[in-house]
């Protein structure tokens, strides 16, 4: 295993002949205003994507993408700036543009670096876009394309897409830090539509991970997304209209953890409870879900697409108990709500990039799983839904409302699940929905690793798990009275 | 960037272009975004971040005969752009033959770029923006004392250069600008909080509604939504209001675009010269708005954009392509590579409040959450916010339901729509009435 800061060193800062005497110079001079801490966020990113669609091979795409962000944080004001070269004049701009937020004048010092290194990474360091030659890329995907077609007559069209990423980063801050970590990232998409008696309906399946393209290989793994996108598709050309009102709901296993995300994780960032707009804001240590509830958020499990060495403020991640047995325990900390509300970083600062500024984000949210069989469960329902697959969702973090909308869903009829419906939307109040919560699965199960997190128009990749789960009543939102 | 940065940016271009031919590509298109801006945030009336914007990116679209390569980079220097290149070939050898794809028709090239109007550049400095962002936020903050907390007041710059060249021998520029100011706030009540926002935003800083306007909007829409309620699952007609009705006519441009066309994955899957609206719809795209948000003088591809006809009396007249969808689909590009640029839609002779007396019974939607659209059947399931309305008044608040219907029939059975149209987004259109959807609640 390399080192990453070696690596960081020789792809970042190297080439623009910039060492320990330059970055100095750099934060000093971001410091030399009334600045209480400064960082400097560099970043190299390697990005191809590969594109099958009407059978052929259509598009290939590579993006390489490199700069540096520097931060000025005094009291709760932050100046920011970036450039998109990596040399010392554009660095120096930038330091004298942030700290334009802060007056002149600084006494501050910068600390001592500690040069520390990633002991134990949760992922390979290696380039995942070298782990397969060109030609078995385009194999992978024409073979997935091929499964999907053969599988069904009414399989008319079938999109596969294949993505991979390889980025390093360096973090030098006046507190002391000097990390670096190195980072990959792969992902696949597969999207299908049926066609049956004029009747259209979309099927789609992916996953991913901080791993390299081998993963695609193993056990059939994007053989299976091709399966699982044409059973989707096929299924909902015999789906009906999904009912409408309120009504027990079972949520299946894995990406529905897109519930947690939504519902509890964003009103648990800390960035909204330090400023009081968050429906949790204050509520440490009291009831927010049933006791059957415990919710983490962890960055730390290996190849997974949310997790991270360090976060990008170079702070180790760590598995942080959000609710505990139903009474809220935790928020998720970057270094400047930290600081504001006396408290320690959790590691969840995070940034789309070095030209955007880090805040609180979620890494892998999940719910540990409970005792009941999924079978137990279903059966406990006399009338509700089944909902075992997702698109997105989104929250409104102060009056607590969040909706997911389902893409799989199925009618319980007396104990048992009877016939598909269409895709509805779901929706619910974030500090209520987790009460709610009457029974939960032995069967937890993490996401395939596809998910995207926005928030105030950054995205970053997160993962979400859960076991299956009882909700006793949640409003559905389907077409059928 | 002035006249002259343009001159070496067109100079940059023609070299990348003269390189990928002496590499071996057939054709080659290349873009260049040059973005620069100054965004400051106050709140609670304190500055809480100033951020300055600098970004550029060259993007390379190459073509071995039929095969494509693409490679994007943010370093102009003249080694990267000669790695960039070889890149996008060997790209070119492992990509198929696609007898669809390539540049633009040469004839359908842009000839004269109109000026419209899209460039107001001002050296706004750090200080005034926090100025405004400020001024916003405090009268936001002081016009209802249930105004408890606050978001934010956020005023951004933003100065975009696009350069684009091809090897039919066509190079084109322009620049413009944008300005905005947007402010959020909460609201309580009864131990419960409602956020709401308002903004401004346009081409020429000397057009943004004043700082007074979006400050007091923003409150007022936040105590407006305090003590919503849930309603009780029903059919009723249903008010898109005019700030969220865009997003309706969204949806019906991305059902009739290109891509979701060719992909089969569009509810107006041959729809062409069909009725999708009621008679008294027109829906018309006009690119060349003078300070239009959306005015473009051509596409992605260098195509001329130009006023069309996509509804007349309530029909489908024509779709939304770029050269590749429409050669796939035996049609002629509608100079949309990338997208729409301004759409006006046809109105009615009410306002908002005539559109409610209309509805007599329903729901008025002002907010709406999720993505819960399927465009390959027009399914519609989303949460929503808003108004309960009775005997054509607003009766109060309520949050927590979702609207759903099917698209195609929403399109059909539209009833109204208000002349309160709405000029902050390139779809210009007043509150839409629709004669009946499900609402989802207790």
């Amino acid at each position: 295993m390399t080192s990453n800061l070696e690596t960081a060193n020789r792809i970042l800062l190297e080439p623009a002949g910039l060492g320990d005497t330059e970055l100095q110079r750099v934060l000093s001079k971001v410091l030399g205003h009334t600045v209480d801490q400064a960082d400097l966020y560099f970043q190299s990113s390697r990005h191809e994507s590969w594109l099958l669609e009407d059978g052929i091979i259509k598009e290939g795409a590579y993006t390489i993408d490199y700069g540096v962000g520097v931060r000025a944080i005094s009291g709760e004001k932050t100046g920011f700036a970036y450039s998109d070269e990596i040399i010392l004049p554009a660095l120096e701009q930038a330091a004298m543009a942030s700290r334009s937020i802060a007056h002149q004048g600084g006494q501050n010092q910068i600390q001592v670096w500690h040069k520390r290194e990633v002991l134990k990474p949760f992922y390979q360091e290696e380039d995942p876009l070298n782990s397969l030659s060109e030609a078995e890329k385009i194999n992978l995907l024409r073979q997935v394309n091929e499964e999907a077609r053969r599988l069904d007559h009414r399989i008319k069209q079938v999109i596969v897409s294949m993505a991979g990423m390889h980025e390093i980063i360096l973090i030098v801050g006046s507190d002391g830090t000097y990390s670096a970590d190195v980072r990959p990232l792969v992902r696949m998409n597969v999207s299908v539509i049926a066609e049956e008696n004029n009747r259209r309906e979309q099927g789609t399946c992916g996953g991913g991970g901080r791993m390299n393209y081998q993963m695609f290989l193993h056990e059939e793994t994007a053989l299976n997304y091709a399966r699982e996108a044409v059973r989707q598709a096929v299924l909902n050309l015999n789906a009906i209209p999904a009912p409408a009102g309120l009504m027990p709901v079972v949520v299946g296993p894995g990406w529905p953890g897109v519930l947690l995300h939504e519902a509890v994780g964003h009103g648990l960032e800390g960035d909204f409870n330090r400023k009081g707009s968050s429906a949790f804001a204050g509520r440490l240590g009291e009831r927010v879900a049933s006791p059957l509830c415990t919710v983490v958020d962890d960055g730390t499990l290996p190849g997974r697409r949310g997790s991270l060495n360090i976060d990008d403020e170079g702070t180790p991640t760590q598995c942080t108990t959000l609710i505990e047995n139903g009474i809220l325990k935790g928020y998720l900390q970057d270094k400047l709500n930290a600081r504001l509300m006396g408290t320690k970083s959790t590691g969840n600062g995070r940034r789309e990039s070095y030209a955007h500024l880090p805040m609180p984000r979620m890494t892998n949210t999940y719910m540990l799983a409970g005792d009941h069989t999924p079978e137990e469960i279903i059966a406990s329902v006399d009338k509700g839904l089944y909902a075992v697959n997702f698109g997105g969702g989104q929250v409104d973090i102060t009056s607590g409302k969040f909706v997911f909308n389902a893409s799989e869903a199925y009618l319980i009829e007396k104990g048992k699940v009877t016939r598909p419906v269409k895709g509805a939307t779901l929706i619910g109040n974030g500090p209520d929905v987790l009460t709610q919560v009457s029974m939960v699965g032995n069967d937890l199960k993490l996401d395939r690793g596809v998910g995207i997190c926005g928030k105030e128009g950054q995205s970053v990749p997160v993962g979400v798990g859960q076991p299956t789960l009882k909700i006793d009543a949640m409003t559905v939102g389907g077409t059928s009275q | 960037m002035n006249k002259q940065d343009e001159a070496q940016l067109k100079e940059l271009v023609s070299m990348v272009l003269s390189n990928a031919k002496r590499l071996g590509s057939t054709t080659a298109e290349v873009g260049i975004s040059i973005d620069s801006g100054l965004s400051a945030t106050v709140r609670m009336g304190s500055v809480e971040t100033i951020e300055f914007h600098k970004d550029k990116t060259l993007g390379i679209t190459l073509y071995k005969g039929k095969r494509k390569g693409s490679v994007t980079s943010s370093d102009f220097s003249p080694s990267s752009i000669q790695s960039s290149l070889e890149a996008a070939l060997r790209i070119a050898e492992y990509t198929e033959e696609d007898p669809f794809s390539g540049l633009a028709n040469v004839e359908d090239m842009v000839r004269v770029i109109p000026d419209l109007n899209l460039y107001h550049p001002e050296n706004v400095t750090p200080e005034q923006a926090i100025a405004w962002a400020k001024e916003c936020e405090d009268i936001a903050r002081a016009e209802d004392p249930r105004i408890v907390n606050s978001e934010g007041a956020t005023f951004s710059t933003h100065n975009h250069w696009r350069v684009y060249g091809n090897t039919h021998g066509f190079i084109g520029a322009y620049p413009s600008t944008r300005y905005s100011l947007t402010c959020g706030v909460v609201g309580e009540s009864n131990g419960a909080m409602q956020r709401d926002y308002d903004f401004t935003v346009a081409r020429d800083g000397h057009d943004l509604e004043s700082r007074v306007v979006v400050g007091r909007r923003a409150a007022q829409k936040a105590v407006k939504r305090l003590g919503a309620r849930k309603v009780k699952t029903c059919q009723v007609p249903v008010i898109f209001s005019s700030e969220i009705a865009h997003g309706l006519l969204g949806h019906f441009i991305a059902a009739i675009s290109g891509g979701s066309l060719y992909r089969r994955s569009s509810f107006l899957l041959d729809h062409l010269g069909k009725t999708v609206f009621p008679n008294f719809m027109q829906i018309r795209e006009e690119p060349h708005l003078l300070k239009g948000l959306g005015s473009t003088p051509f596409d992605l591809e260098g195509v001329a954009t130009r006023s069309h006809d996509i509804v007349q009396n309530g029909k489908l007249e024509s779709y939304v392509l770029g050269s590749y969808s429409a050669r796939k689909l035996g049609l002629k590009t509608t100079g949309n590579a990338g997208g729409i640029h301004n759409l006006v839609v046809s109105h009615g002779k009410l306002d908002l409040n005539g559109l409610l007396k209309q509805m007599h019974k329903g729901l008025l939607v002002t907010d709406l959450m999720g993505h819960g659209v399927n465009l390959v059947t027009g399914d519609y399931s989303r949460g929503a916010a808003g108004f309960w309305v009775e005997n054509g008044e607003i009766q109060y608040p309520v949050e927590e339901i979702t609207i759903a219907g099917n698209l195609k029939e929403m399109f059909l059975d539209l009833v109204d729509i208000g002349m309160d149209i709405d000029k902050r987004s390139h779809i210009l259109t007043g509150s839409i009435l629709l004669e009946k959807m499900t609402i989802a609640g207790s």
